[in-house]
């Protein structure tokens, strides 16, 4: 086995890496010696453990974690993976570098090679061995030489990304031969554009250039322009460098929009969940209700009681928390709701800017109600695994939580649109609230439509409140930030009319997204509300307006 | 119209003899052998959700200094205020602490546009003010102490330390208001001075609470894919953090492609989000946590057996209400009165235990002597120190890299006694 | 809504500007005139304090003008509030002259320390006070006039004008956050030395401004019952109650309201402007909605469309902020929050409300009883075969 000379004057990590990747090669091409290593097993790694340890001298870690690789020991990756995790940590009473793990509800200590048990930990009897992002970077890059041939495709795949964004000349060798014997066509492209990548940042042939440009141009995004810039440099290519560059550039600036668009109809859905609750109590029932903002609260810490109570006892459902938040947080703001409307609400029908006082008073008790409960600040939602990260489409990415928000305020809204207009209790309180006395006189329990009405916006607001705990912040302020965009998105589309507001949030949210890059954030929202000012003017009653008698009331 | 008058004259009388009553009642002071101690924090608005922490770790230093036996022989005793996040609220209630319950020191305030808010209140009634949050610098009042970090005890040693770590593209990105705009005016110019080009910074500020990043984060991504090492230095404020981290997370910016060092993210702040995708952003400060300190322990342990909860954690501006305090109980010691003049006085030079293993002293333009730390966030909330200065950082109210700032120094000593003394005119400017 | 007769708001008005006036100069003596440890003394503080309310007051009585009489609810009287407040702040800033920390004769602070070079123009005459006394009314007036003239004229109505005035203000609140708009920023303006050359600490100055105050308050009053009892007080009340009836009659309802809209943002505005000197601050947070809004609230409290009430709401509701969160700090939010409560649902008239409800009531039985024995009398000179007519003319008397 090839064994880097301890006095190695390079310190090139990238150099070191791709020693520690070749002798992985050499490992790997020699099946006898693969049992070799085997047979004595991962116990080699122990002497090497300390050179993990040295406090804040991370250049000396990183000297330690190319000789850990440097074995080419299967079980290094593995202990450099939990090394990068920041799970080794140092057990105070015997200085031994433990592995810390939390196992039903303990902390224990477990040996980083063997995985025999040492222990049950408690507060401080460990202190975490110092790890930055250079390190983490290094780690990165040694490891995804080691994993490149993995049995696991989804671990070479990860292994060339890394090398792709990683790329550089060293890479060159272990990429040509991992792609020899490379049979998963996916992952095979992703070598060949680490290949183009790496070709393209060395000093290879003009030929192996001119072709990795075309891999690399096909790529279509920034890093592909940088490395065709790199290539213009150089006089023999600059022509179809440039040409190239000028499609990348294009597709960018399709993408741009399109990113765009996505953006703004990621924010218009945000709005959307945020004021669609209020076209029900303020656009259906005429109530100016402040508390609003204050219902969205109530969901987005029902959210965070069932993660917590999950978290506690059923840890196994934790992907499942949004799913059973749902109700919960209806059921929680709806009852809130139903409460508020008995309670103070009917006595103010007809007497509709009083409401607005009364449910002023109801939000600031609200709110201080909750922070007493939970205290004042931010508690901590997690997002779900099938909620987190992001995919590529084309040239942008889209994540995984704003699309799930995206789609979910479209189902809430289509369930609402079919409530209010195919069910009888949606022509109960279409009925209550045209014409109160009519709707008495023809049999309809007004006060129970309109306390069940109240209790559905309420509700509705409460499930937006579990959606909006995955992006924002879950504190007592959480429903102040979205009052007044919410007003402003039912009165935009037209005070009565869901698809007012429908269009009205994705109108906002779309007008927003195009403004904020030329204007910069703030500029951006003042033009917004200026502009919403403007269009008042231009149309009185919102964008949708009420026809007919009720639009007097 | 004499005829409206007389009628009206009774309701008059009734009127003036409830509103004195009342007001004489709302504005009763008693007067007790203890020594009062204001502490000004928000409990209910925007700012309750940072201020809150600190308004209890006053009362469990209170606590703690009674049961050592008080001060000078006397009980202390909290008076406690709620200023509810709102600026002209923090001056009268700054004037009903300092005037009607008569409070020998006021402990409080976190953001800057509440300590302007007060300061001539502090000034004018001769008070005594602690001001544990880091801020912007540019100021320097006889009647304040800063006990939080200067714009020297924490951007420029962070940014120092990326550069060392091979970053050379930065994105300043910050909350609109004075606070990010000054730090990204003094690290702009710093940059500049140490040979970082134009167009290798990008400025952005966005609106406070903002909470849409999605076309920043991308804006970042864009910035950062240009072939150089790009780090983002965050100045943004409280609220709108979650949201942004949430949305550096989800669009996969790890800290190993573009690192985020936070200036106003501590532990308080991270407890209301998964910090696993976050692990390795880092944050500036003068204390974390994790810090492995016998006198940290301790502070812990009171804390959490305090608060009664033991998932709350301690942050940094808790650290600097914890030196604040102690200087101050050790300043009336020395002077053997509250009388704010001797205190000032005596306050200068006082050195006490900060966290970190240290001392940190009162400098005699108010601000205090302390370490930086770097630290990295790890997946359990914590911050993991990657780097800190070899010695105590002396805060520095004026900051060199302003132009009309350089001149200036502060020395509340004698003689000089002057908070904005100007070296290149000779003469402190300002009314006083 | 009821309406309240002019002459029982006068009546009113008349005893709550002398309670001011009167009040003002005892609290004025009590705080200058007697030794600090007398049993009897006000401290400066609790005349500020005051101060401060009375401010509040003239911005609740500007929105009772507008929302009570005018029926226009805002939900952005702050905005002309904050505007007046920063136009007497300009004023202030630039008295500190060369006395700000960099000693820069020309520039505020802030404006130095973030590089500026010159004073952008709109800061120019702001050290002259009577241009900046012009400007507390000008600016707002200007800018209430231009929004309603497009509002009112395209008959923005009901919750339609409440939502855009409330955005009015978000958007100032936002632009004044910027700090490229030369206000600065989020810190505002502060740290005021003079005002007209006189110690803005001092408690003469205080004592000064407090009168001030209180005098504007009065003055306010007086302008808003002189309009109310006028025609077009009468016009108003009708456009209010039945906007669509006044246009038919003829009525050209939206001068009405521009003409009532613009006085009272300008009244809000030198609300603003006595406001800032006495508390020592002013910035964007003023702008917020939800400080437009609590104003609303004050008023409602108070008793909409009773002039007085608006005063007393905003006296009571600001003295009970400041004793609460004083006495209860954890709870003065729910004490409030259920105050606002209770007071919409059992007294839908505000405070105010029962008073005047008891005294028309008084009036009204006083009435009827003079009604009904005048007309014993009729039927008895009727008996006597003496002129029949007198009942009728009492009970047009009553109607009025």
């Amino acid at each position: 086995m090839s064994v880097r000379p301890p006095d190695a004057p390079n310190r090139s990590r990238a150099f070191l890496a791709a020693l520690a990747c070749l002798a992985l090669v050499l490992f790997l091409l020699a099946p006898a010696a693969v049992h070799a290593q085997s047979e004595h097993g991962a116990e080699d790694l122990r002497p090497l453990l300390s050179g993990l340890n040295n406090g804040r001298d991370f250049d000396k870690t990183a000297e330690g974690i190319r000789a850990i690789a440097a074995t080419g020991n299967p079980a290094a990756a593995a202990l450099l993976q939990s090394f990068r995790a920041g799970n080794l940590e140092v057990r105070k009473s015997d200085d031994r570098i433990v592995r810390v793990e939390k196992r039903g509800g303990e902390t224990v200590a477990i040996d980083p090679l063997t995985g025999e048990v040492l222990g049950e930990l408690r507060r401080r009897d460990t202190r975490r061995i110092s790890i930055n992002n250079n390190l983490r970077n290094l780690v990165d890059e040694v490891v995804a030489g080691m994993t490149l041939r993995a049995d696991d495709p989804a671990i070479r795949q990860t292994a060339a990304r890394e090398m792709l964004a990683a790329a550089s000349a060293d890479n060159i060798e272990p990429l040509r031969a991992a792609l020899a014997e490379e049979t998963d066509a996916s992952v095979r492209q992703t070598m060949e554009r680490a290949l183009a990548a790496s070709l393209l940042r060395s000093d290879a042939s003009l030929e192996d250039k001119r072709a990795a440009m075309e891999t690399v141009a096909a790529l279509g995004d920034r890093q592909a322009l940088q490395l065709l810039t790199l290539a213009a440099s150089d006089p023999e290519l600059s022509e179809r460098a440039n040409r190239l560059i000028a499609g990348v550039e294009r597709q960018l600036a399709f993408w741009e929009v399109a990113q765009n668009v996505w953006f703004g109809i990621s924010l218009g859905s945000v709005l959307l969940l945020a004021a669609i609750g209020l076209a029900i109590t303020f656009g259906v029932m005429g109530v100016i209700n402040m508390a609003h903002g204050e219902m969205v609260m109530l969901g987005a810490y029902t959210t965070f009681v069932v993660q917590e109570t999950i978290r506690i006892h059923y840890p196994g459902l934790f992907e499942a928390s949004l799913a059973i938040a749902l109700p919960l947080a209806f059921c929680v703001s709806g009852l809130i709701g139903i409460l508020i409307e008995r309670s103070v609400i009917r006595w103010l029908y007809g007497r509709p800017l009083e409401t607005l006082l009364a449910t002023w008073g109801i939000s600031l008790i609200l709110q201080q109600a909750v922070r007493v409960l939970f205290g004042a600040s931010n508690r901590e939602v997690g997002n779900p695994d099938w909620m987190s990260g992001a995919f590529q489409l084309g040239g942008m990415s889209i994540t995984y939580s704003r699309l799930s928000i995206v789609i979910f305020s479209l189902i809430v809204f289509g369930l609402l649109v079919l409530l209010l207009q195919r069910t009888a209790f949606g022509l109960q309180i279409r009925a209550v609230t045209q014409n109160r006395r009519m709707a008495s006189t023809m049999g309809i329990r007004t006060p129970w439509t309109d306390a069940l009405t109240f209790g559905l916006g309420s509700g509705v607001a409460g499930i937006a409140g579990v959606a909006l705990s995955q992006i924002d912040n879950v504190s007592p302020n959480l429903g102040q930030g979205y009052i007044i965009d919410s007003f402003l998105v039912v009165v935009f589309g037209g005070v009565g009319n869901l698809w007012g507001t429908f269009v009205g949030a994705l109108s906002l949210g779309i007008l927003n997204k195009f403004l904020e890059p030329y204007a910069g954030a703030v500029l951006g929202k003042i033009l917004v509300l200026v502009l919403i000012i403007l269009f008042i003017q231009k149309r009185p009653r919102g964008l949708f307006p009420q026809k007919g008698r009720a639009a007097e009331g | 119209m004499i005829g409206i008058l007389r009628r009206t004259a009774k309701p008059i009388a009734l009127a003036a003899c409830i509103a004195g009553a009342s007001i004489g009642n709302a504005f009763a002071q008693d007067d007790s052998d203890t020594i009062k101690v204001g502490i000004l924090h928000s409990l209910s608005g925007t700012m309750a959700i940072s201020e809150t922490t600190l308004k209890d770790v006053m009362l469990m230093l209170i606590e703690e200094q009674n049961e050592k036996g008080g001060l000078l022989g006397k009980k202390l005793e909290a008076v406690v205020v709620d200023p509810a996040s709102d600026w002209p609220l923090f001056a009268e209630k700054a004037r009903q602490l300092i005037s009607q319950d008569k409070v020998a020191a006021v402990f409080g305030c976190w953001t800057s546009v509440s300590r302007k808010s007060v300061l001539p209140v502090f000034e004018e009634l001769n008070g005594l003010l602690f001001y544990p949050v880091q801020y912007e610098g540019e100021e320097s009042s006889k009647n304040i102490f800063y006990t939080g970090a200067a714009p020297n005890q924490q951007a420029i040693p962070a940014v120092d330390y990326l550069a060392d770590q091979g970053v050379e593209r930065w994105v300043l990105a910050g909350t609109d208001y004075v606070y990010p705009r000054t730090t990204n005016k003094i690290l702009e110019q710093y940059l500049k001075d140490n040979g970082v080009a134009e167009e290798d910074i990008m400025i952005n500020y966005t609106p406070f609470g903002h909470s849409d990043w999605q076309s920043i984060v991308s804006e970042i991504k864009a910035f950062g894919s240009a072939g150089k090492k790009t780090a983002v230095v965050s100045t943004i404020n409280g609220d709108a953090n979650v949201p942004f981290y949430k949305e550096l997370a989800n669009q996969g910016i790890e800290a190993t492609d573009i690192p985020v060092v936070a200036f106003s993210v501590g532990e308080e702040e991270l407890a209301g989000i998964d910090t696993a995708p976050l692990v390795g952003h880092l944050a500036a400060w003068n204390y974390f946590m994790s810090l492995d300190t016998p006198e940290n322990d301790d502070f812990i342990d009171s804390w959490l057996e305090f608060i009664g909860d033991d998932d709350r954690v301690s942050n940094d501006p808790m650290e600097a209400h914890y030196i604040g305090f102690n200087m101050w109980v050790k300043a009336v010691e020395k002077a053997g009165t509250t009388d704010p003049d001797a205190v000032i006085d005596a306050m200068i030079g006082v050195a006490v235990p900060n966290l970190s293993g240290g001392y940190s002293a009162m400098m005699p333009n108010h601000h205090i002597t302390k370490p930086v730390l770097i630290g990295e966030i790890q997946d359990d909330g914590q911050f993991g120190i990657v780097w800190e200065t070899p010695g105590l950082v002396p805060g520095d109210a004026w900051s060199d890299y302003l132009p009309d700032s350089k001149p200036l120094i502060s020395d509340w000593r004698e003689p000089l006694g002057c908070g904005n003394f100007n070296t290149e005119t000779g003469q402190c400017g300002g009314a006083s | 809504m009821t309406t309240i007769s002019p002459t029982l708001l006068t009546r009113f008005a008349v005893g709550a500007i002398a309670i001011l006036l009167v009040g003002s100069l005892v609290v004025i003596y009590l705080n200058l005139g007697l030794p600090a440890d007398h049993a009897w003394h006000v401290p400066t503080y609790v005349m500020s304090l005051m101060g401060k309310y009375l401010a509040f007051a003239l911005l609740a009585l500007s929105i009772d003008l507008v929302w009570g009489f005018g029926g226009i609810l805002t939900l952005g009287h702050g905005a002309f509030f904050a505007l007046g407040g920063y136009a007497m702040g300009m004023y202030l800033m630039r008295q500190i002259g060369d006395r700000g920390v960099y000693a820069n004769p020309l520039l505020p602070d802030f404006m130095v320390f973030l590089n500026w070079d010159s004073l952008p123009w709109y800061w120019l005459g702001f050290d002259s006070f009577w241009f900046a006394a012009a400007m507390v009314i000008l600016v707002p007036g200007l800018l209430a006039f231009v929004f309603g003239w497009l509002a009112f004229r395209s008959r923005v109505t009901g919750v339609y004008l409440s939502i855009i005035t409330q955005a009015m203000t978000f958007a100032l609140m936002l632009a004044f956050f910027r700090n490229e708009m030369g206000f600065g920023g989020n810190n505002g303006l502060t740290d005021f030395k003079d005002i007209l050359g006189f110690n803005i600490q001092s408690a003469e100055t205080r004592a000064a401004l407090f009168f001030a105050t209180a005098l504007a308050v009065s003055l306010g009053l007086l302008l808003c019952i002189w309009m109310v009892r006028s025609r077009f007080g009468q016009a108003l009340v009708a456009v209010r109650d039945a906007e669509a009836r006044a246009r038919f009659i003829g009525y050209r309802v939206e001068h009405y309201k521009l003409i009532v809209w613009t006085v009272s943002a300008a009244m809000a505005g030198v609300a603003g402007a006595l406001y800032v000197p006495q508390v020592g601050i002013i910035n964007p947070s003023e702008f917020a909605p939800g400080n437009s809004i609590e104003a609303v609230i004050w008023v409602a409290v108070g008793g909409r469309g009773t002039l007085v009430g608006s005063i007393v709401g905003a006296v009571l509701v600001n003295f009970g902020k400041t004793y609460f969160t004083g006495a209860f700090p954890e709870l003065w939010l729910f004490v409030l929050g259920a105050l606002f409560v209770v007071v919409t649902i059992f007294l839908p008239r505000g405070i105010m409300g029962p008073f005047f409800g008891m005294i028309d009531r008084r009036r009204q039985r006083r009435l009827a009883a003079e009604q009904s024995e005048s007309a014993a009398r009729a039927s008895a000179r009727r008996e006597a075969g003496i002129e029949p007519d007198d009942a009728a003319t009492a009970g047009q008397g009553a109607a009025q």
